[in-house]
């Protein structure tokens, strides 16, 4: 039988505040235990929620960044379980009126182009963490994560491939960093994906029971555990079995899923709206504030490279990448504006394998947009080839010659010579000495006529425009 | 000294007749002497009290004392106090010296006011009789065998009994005007949101009002100038400008017109409450109000609103108590789950524990919308019978609770009895209203009875003028058990 | 509507209370009771009544995004049951 695998995300991202969602204490990563963790991130007796703005903020941006509907008044919930990293008991979150509701994404995958409607997106707190290195066979429970602002983005469930996936995903990270609401960074926890993962055979009309895979926080890791994961799904129902919805956990070691035995207990979640938090009311005013503060958006960036630069919609997705990127790309489009696919291809290929190899990213890449400009204006006015070019841009990234193109060209003795009668004077050089050549042409041998060339070029040292000695060597040969 | 009034006893600060050392002094002497039989008191720190003595003495010699500076005041023990134990009357915080002062106590200690010691009360505010904590039952000082009330039966007994000239209470359902009622003293549950929740160890957060407990309104008007005012750290403090609470105490009533809610005196009074209230409101008829009758006919299902609602909210509010970070722990246990299972089974009491099954259950999936939905809904309907009746009048008045104090143990089996006795509070409870009581006379075993007086939102100027014209009128306030 | 054994034993454990069997009889009479007292309220016709989840129609205030708290670790920990090396410990947690 054919079978469809039909997912969807929950994304958590953390939004970029100084201090937490409902408390003053510092969301900054990596602080030693429990000193980031205030009376109300302890739950201490009597401690209230008070909602920080900037949270609201980053959440309004969002949803305006995707076209979705922002929510006023917006309630906030309680999520009601048990859980040593969760002080209160009940973590505060939205159920009805989420602050952000629908809205969607384009993705692009080698394959095609494809929108991806999104549910929701609600604010909520982070939980914190449980260390499980053996403590005399007790956890230790990090309290500093708890009250960190999240914003949880659900998908619906759009997506047939592991590979729209994480395309969804890579464009919900692009898009968040984007416009400056999350940092993005996988390793501290910053953006966590949540995968809901079902199969059904090809052409049916209905889901199948889905499972709910946490901790994934890798792009190859969602690939990964969505692949193991409707492979195990398919083997179920292909030997007759039946999927058992439930949450499981991703082994990164392994590469597989598997049961989480926690969480069991708490399905029934008493969502109920805190008595201590009011309904939050986002005004138009504000709205449209937010809203002038956006940056152009990804996707808009995308249609006008194509539009205007006559990219392929592949390149524009790749150049949209990530905003610095982009804003590298219009950094060098800007000095050099009839040459964008000259431009793309420059930044898609020698500029990001440089920085790949270097782990670097495009913001402190050593060579600047306006001098990789200065560069490629030196290709198309025929000063340099592009195989001499690549060796300025060596000597660009090393900072040699405080980074001067033309310089660089000069002292390298790199610029290509054009001039005719210098191309002639060598011509005459190399036909006076290669007379058996010559003959050889006379003789119908058309080869001998690349191998002059080739000791032209030899003679300069390659600097010699090709297609210039081709015709002067040509016109020669016949004017005798 | 002990009848003085709070003005009366600023005035001796002042006048330096007394310091505040020696009123604390004599304050402390008597809860030693009283508190053994009445229970009034769970923490008594003399060298903490006296230290706040001592400042307030340099303060009112250095010339910027207040109206409270240097006076004794008693605090519920549900108001988190940095140092001092605070218990909540629960064995789940038996060991919780609180890191942080609720914003209640920092404005005390603002005004200089010297806490005298932290009252016994029903386990996390749930109860009307002081029997729920775990610290043992306060008895009422009018009758060694009454309940002093509930939740607030440590306050209402330190100030009727003189242990302390006022103190403060928290008020769900009924938890200051109905002990206030049973020791004959004078309770005020404002609007809610005027008096901060901050460190108010919550119990049904969208109903917990802080209020003053005193002898008199005068004393009342005094001690919420003190505690009211708007807080940051509490989402639902109202931001609005600060009022003098006396400002209107001296006002003629001539023209006031009181509401009689017919559903109040239709049945289920005693006949010696019903009496006293009589009387009462006839005297307020000599003092120049007119009285109407207005009826707020769903105020009779304010109880099971009441008890779904509460409940809901505790359930989800005392889920925090788990034995991790703070608080009580098991001794013994298999894995993490029986830890928690087993410390809240043995920190909690009895009828917290009831009250959070009963809460859970109507929050659980299936009976959301047929319990707590619908009582949010009938809650709306309570308050909007508020909203006419005060159309009509200015003050509501009637009974604070059925009868007089009970005997102890005489309910403490049969819930539901025992929660009857919120039946007139609760309501004004779910709405916002503010409410009070005040002592108008002696029933049954001469025990003291209580009259509600329900205001609209933001009146309870007003409503202390009303109550202490009634008491320029009358002495039932100035009635004290001889001890 | 009746409560069973069941419910309450359900509910006690939603809500991380252990209970014994006797405790489990008596609470579902007095809970019963209590039912019978609350369920006078669903009669009531609420239809196009909005619920009132606050005593107050007013929105939430919202605080700057700034950090105000500073670390009181050594306070906080001064009164929890079992910390070691600045971490609350608890019995083991199984994922």
């Amino acid at each position: 039988m054919q079978w469809e695998i039909v997912i969807g995300l929950e994304i958590h991202a953390q939004l970029s505040t100084q201090s937490k969602i409902f408390s003053g204490a510092s969301t900054a990563y990596g602080a030693m235990p429990n000193t980031q963790a205030s009376i109300v991130d302890l739950a201490m007796p009597g401690v209230l929620p008070v909602l920080n703005r900037g949270a609201v903020e980053r959440a309004v941006k969002f949803g305006l960044a995707i076209g979705a509907t922002i929510n006023s008044p917006s309630i906030f919930a309680r999520k009601n379980y048990f859980y040593p990293d969760l002080p209160k008991g009940y973590q505060i979150s939205q159920y009805e009126l989420p602050i952000v509701e629908g809205g969607n994404i384009r993705i692009q995958t080698e394959e095609a182009e494809k929108t991806i409607r999104l549910t929701r997106a609600h604010l909520e707190e982070d939980a914190g963490k449980s260390l499980h290195e053996d403590f005399h066979g007790m956890s230790g429970i990090d309290l500093n994560r708890a009250g960190t602002p999240l914003l949880e983005i659900v998908s619906e469930p759009d997506m047939r491939s592991s590979a729209e996936a994480v395309a969804y995903a890579k464009s919900l990270h692009s898009l968040v960093r984007w416009i400056g609401i999350c940092d993005g960074n996988m390793q501290e926890g910053s953006f966590r994906c949540d995968a809901n993962v079902s199969v059904r055979p090809r052409g049916s009309a209905t889901y199948g029971t889905r499972c709910e895979i946490k901790n994934l926080n890798s792009f190859r890791f969602l690939e990964k555990a969505i692949e193991f994961e409707a492979e195990r799904q398919i083997d179920i129902l292909e030997d007759g079995g039946s999927v058992r919805q439930e949450t499981r956990l991703y082994d990164a070691n392994k590469g597989e899923t598997r049961t989480m035995r926690s969480k069991e207990d708490a399905n029934d979640y008493r969502y109920f709206p805190d008595p201590d938090l009011l309904p939050v009311e986002i005004s138009p005013d504000w709205v449209d504030q937010l809203r002038e503060t956006l940056p152009e958006l990804p996707q808009a960036r995308r249609e006008r490279y194509v539009t205007e630069f006559g990219l392929s919609a592949y390149d524009a997705s790749v150049l949209t990448g990530s905003r610095e990127l982009s804003d590298y790309f219009e950094a060098t489009i800007q000095r050099l504006p009839a040459q964008a696919k000259l431009c793309a291809n420059w930044i898609m290929g020698e500029i990001s394998a440089r920085l790949n190899k270097a782990d670097m990213d495009v913001a402190s890449c050593p060579v600047a947009p306006e001098t990789l400009a200065a560069l490629l204006s030196r290709i198309e006015d025929g000063t340099v080839s592009g195989k001499a070019a690549k060796t300025v841009f060596d000597s660009l990234w090393q900072g040699e010659m405080d980074r001067q193109v033309d310089v660089i060209i000069e002292a390298k003795g790199l610029k290509q010579i054009s001039d005719d009668s210098a191309i002639e004077q060598q011509v005459d050089d190399v036909l006076a000495a290669n007379a058996h050549l010559v003959a050889d042409f006379r003789s119908g041998k058309e080869k001998a006529f690349n191998a002059l060339v080739g000791q032209v070029m030899k003679a300069t040292r390659g600097k010699a425009n090709p297609a210039q000695v081709n015709t002067i060597l040509r016109k020669k040969l016949s004017g005798q | 000294m002990l009848n003085d009034s709070l003005k009366q006893l600023s005035r001796r600060l002042a006048d330096k007749q007394v310091s505040s050392v020696e009123l604390t002094t004599e304050y402390l002497e008597r809860i030693q002497r009283l508190n053994p039989e009445y229970n009034a008191f769970i923490t008594v720190d003399a060298d903490k009290s006296l230290q706040q003595a001592h400042a307030a003495d340099q303060k009112i010699a250095s010339g910027d004392a207040g109206p409270l500076t240097g006076i004794p005041v008693a605090q519920k023990d549900i108001f988190c106090t940095r140092g001092w134990l605070t218990t909540c009357g629960s064995r789940m915080l038996s060991n919780f010296v609180s890191p942080y002062d609720a914003g209640v106590i920092e404005r005390f200690n603002a005004a200089g006011a010297v806490n005298i010691g932290k009252t016994n009360m029903d386990e996390f505010a749930m109860g009307s009789s002081n029997e729920n904590s775990y610290y043992g039952p306060v008895r009422n000082p009018w009758d060694i065998g009454a309940v002093p009330g509930g939740s607030s039966g440590g306050s209402a007994c330190a100030v009727a009994a003189r242990m302390a000239p006022a103190a403060t209470g928290t008020d769900t359902g009924g938890s200051i005007r109905q002990p206030a009622a049973f020791c004959g003293i004078s309770g005020i549950k404002p609007t809610y949101g005027t008096v901060s929740r901050y460190g108010m160890i919550a119990f049904a957060s969208s109903l917990d009002q802080g209020g003053p407990m005193a002898r008199s309104a005068e004393d009342l008007a005094l001690m919420l100038n003190v505690m009211s005012g708007f807080d940051a750290r509490d989402s639902t403090s109202l931001q609005r400008d600060a009022e003098d609470y006396t400002r209107d105490l001296e006002n003629p009533l001539s023209g006031l017109r009181i509401g009689l809610p017919k559903e109040y005196f239709a049945e289920g009074m005693h006949g010696d409450v019903s009496r006293a209230i009589e009387s009462a409101i006839d005297e307020y008829r000599r003092l120049g109000a007119e009285t109407l009758e207005v009826s707020l006919p769903n105020s009779p299902l304010s109880i099971p609103v009441y008890y779904v609602l509460a409940p809901a909210e505790a359930s989800s509010n005392l889920s925090r108590f788990d034995g991790v970070r703070y608080g009580y722990r098991a001794e013994s246990y298999q894995d993490l789950a029986d830890m928690y299972r087993k410390t809240r089974a043995e920190g909690f009491g009895a009828e917290v524990k009831r009250r959070i099954l009963i809460g859970t259950y109507v929050l659980s999936h299936g009976y959301y919308d047929a319990y707590y939905i619908q009582a949010q809904k009938v809650r709306r309907l309570i308050a909007q019978d508020f909203e006419h009746a005060f159309a009509q009048c200015d003050v509501i008045m009637g009974p604070t609770a059925p009868s007089v104090a009970f005997d102890i143990g005489e309910k403490s089996s049969d819930p539901v009895q025992m929660y009857l006795s919120d039946i007139y509070t609760s309501a004004a409870s779910l709405a916002g209203l503010p409410g009070m009581s005040i002592p108008v006379g002696f029933g049954e075993k001469n025990r003291p009875i209580g009259l509600h007086i329900i205001g609209n939102y933001f009146t309870e100027s007003r409503m202390l003028n009303v109550a202490h014209q009634y008491q320029r009128a009358t002495d039932w306030h100035l009635k004290m058990p001889d001890l | 509507m009746t409560l069973s054994i069941d419910d309450v034993k359900q509910v006690a454990d939603l809500a991380y209370i252990k209970i014994s069997e006797d405790e489990t009889e008596a609470a579902l009479i007095q809970l019963s009771d209590i039912f019978k007292l609350i369920e006078t309220m669903q009669a009531v016709d609420t239809s196009g009544v909005t619920p009132m989840s606050h005593a107050q129609d007013v929105v939430q205030r919202l605080r700057e995004d700034r950090i105000s708290d500073s670390d009181q670790r050594a306070l906080y920990q001064s009164i929890a049951p079992q910390v070691e090396e600045g971490l609350y410990l608890v019995p083991k947690v199984i994922e």
